[in-house]
């Protein structure tokens, strides 16, 4: 009860403070849109074709964009120090982290579900199973976007350059552009290590169909990596956290 | 009398650096204790230990009946901390800053508006309240930052160099809530590297150096350490040269002080005596003349140089 205070605390902090801007607001929108039209225009395939990897993108980038940025922006403004005298956890102000993450990540991609059943015409087959990736989803990659904060620094570009060198080159083989069953032999090995792999997957069984994997594993190995991802993230936040103050 | 803060044997080590070496004592309850020492000594270290930020290498801090490694959370919900080094959230409003404090420590929701309300008025910030926080003052800032460490309505005070910088209204406000908190049977540990402030506010004071503590007593017992440190300042109406003075009997130096002369000793009765004396003997006036004890900055300076010579010592 007590630590559910102070995640909601530390969650609306965020929302207040990094999430409701308008910038990170349109950029959540703005740049998986972007990446879409990239590969969609003058390339005469069919829009729907790219659904899947427009909601997994979407869902990818805003989950994961704003956490990796919010513990070196509080070493910065002295912030953070503030959070650590309260009687909360360093467990419970990542989770408040996450918890504002999650929130950011879901709303932001209702907006291409949206575009992709009315505007685009693609199918929803599966709406159980799109809410459940779509909300498990959110949470792995607000995991990692703690993953990310994990450096001890107090410069938020930092770490902004180590999330974007390892997101951008992950939405490459992890069947969003490119279904993962029409990849080589070691792309889909790279895409194994993916955690966007198996959101992407899920979502193509749930709207337009032709997944290559079963939806029951990429259940299964999406909480898996939330999990794992989880307890690397706290244990090293937890490591750095003296050092973070010495800095 | 009640001990609210018990460190036994802490320890800090930084990268094999010792920070803090061992160091044992105790706060009471209901008094002001200051905390002092130069920069590097090892307060802010100190700190951060006794507030749960940093986990000692070895030792314990006890807060109440809480061990602050054992159990962090219950003893933090006892401790109202204003930090050095920490700010408000500056994107944010008085307002939603102090309702994130009364969050953070789960005060309940029916009391929250009220208490803010009460302490942001206390504190002249409350016409300033839905301005964001990087629209305050400095002191504006601390001021607030206070009203956030109040709002639980901790039993204990900890304030780390709190009017640092600060202007003299705003360090007035913050030195007079620290005793009403004392006076309402609230106990602060009082972190500063100002002496005539925590002359002025501590019932006792523990002075660290190199990590370790030198002395631990109430600001007048520490004088009375120092008791050859008290001095006869004298203005005449004539320049006399030091060398001149420095002959009278129990005199041990004299030093130049602006337009007065400050002759240290052991006796400054006598020696008021024997400056009359002189006075008439050499046809002068004397236009001022005070005796004073030695001050804290003295003792302090004297603890943390380790310039006790084996005199001192033996008186």
């Amino acid at each position: 009860m007590s630590s559910l205070a102070g995640i909601q605390a530390v969650m609306k902090k965020d929302m207040r403070v990094y999430y409701l801007k308008g910038p990170v607001l349109i950029f959540g929108l703005f740049f998986p849109a972007c990446l879409f039209c990239a590969f969609v225009i003058g390339r005469h395939m069919p829009a729907h074709e790219l659904v899947p990897g427009l909601i997994a993108m979407a869902l990818f980038f805003t989950a994961s964009a704003t956490t990796p940025a919010i513990m070196p922006f509080e070493m910065r403004t002295h912030t953070l120090e503030r959070l650590l005298i309260a009687p909360l956890s360093i467990s419970s102000m990542l989770i408040g982290d996450v918890a504002a993450a999650f929130l950011y990540g879901l709303f932001m991609s209702i907006v291409p579900i949206l575009i992709s059943v009315f505007v685009i015409g693609a199918p929803i087959v599966h709406p159980f199973i799109l809410i459940v990736t779509v909300v498990l989803g959110a949470v792995c990659f607000a995991v990692l976007g703690t993953l990310f904060a994990v450096p001890v620094t107090d410069v938020p570009s930092d770490v902004m350059m180590i999330s974007n060198l390892v997101r951008l080159p992950m939405i490459f083989f992890s069947g969003v552009f490119i279904p993962i069953g029409q990849i080589s032999v070691w792309g889909r090995g790279l895409s194994a290590i993916s955690p966007l792999t198996y959101c992407t997957e899920l979502i193509r069984y749930s709207t337009i169909g032709g997944n290559f994997l079963s939806p029951a594993l990429c259940l299964a190995v999406l909480a898996g990596f939330t999990v794992a991802l989880w307890l690397l993230s706290t244990t090293l936040h937890h490591r750095n956290m003296s050092r973070r103050l010495a800095l | 009398m009640t001990e609210v803060i018990r460190v036994d044997t802490l320890t800090k080590r930084y990268d094999g650096n010792l920070a803090v070496a061992g160091i044992s004592f105790s706060v009471r309850a209901g008094e002001i204790f200051g905390f002092l020492g130069p920069n590097g000594a090892g307060k802010t270290t100190t700190q951060r230990m006794l507030t749960g930020v940093l986990k000692p290498t070895s030792g314990t801090v006890q807060v109440l009946d809480h061990d602050m490694v054992r159990d962090p959370l219950g003893a933090k919900e006892h401790l109202g901390v204003v930090p050095e080094m920490a700010n408000p959230y500056m994107e944010m409003s008085g307002w939603e800053n102090m309702m994130l404090a009364a969050e953070l420590y789960r005060v309940p929701r029916a009391e929250r508006t009220g208490r803010a309300e009460s302490l942001l008025r206390e504190f002249e910030l409350w016409e300033r309240r839905d301005d964001r926080a990087r629209a305050y003052s400095k002191g504006m800032k601390q001021r607030l930052m206070l009203c956030m460490a109040l709002v639980h309505q901790p039993d204990i005070l900890l304030l780390d160099e709190a009017t640092s910088g600060l202007d003299v209204a705003s360090s007035r406000q913050i030195r007079a809530r620290a005793r009403d908190f004392a006076a309402d049977g609230g106990t602060v540990f009082y972190t500063t590297h100002n002496i005539e402030e925590a002359d002025q506010l501590c019932d006792r004071v523990a002075i660290i150096n190199h990590g370790e503590i030198v002395a631990i007593d109430a600001p007048e017992a520490l004088r009375a350490t120092f008791a050859e440190s008290q001095s006869v300042v004298v203005a005449f109406d004539r320049e006399v040269a030091p060398d001149e003075l420095a002959a009278l009997a129990e005199v041990k130096r004299v030093a130049k002080e602006g337009d007065k002369l400050q002759l240290y000793t052991a006796d400054p009765g006598l020696v008021a005596l024997h400056v009359a004396d002189f006075a008439r003997e050499h046809d002068t006036a004397i236009l001022t003349i005070n005796t004073v004890g030695p001050s804290l900055e003295e003792v302090f300076v004297r603890l943390t140089e380790g310039a006790i010579s084996q005199e001192d010592e033996d008186q």
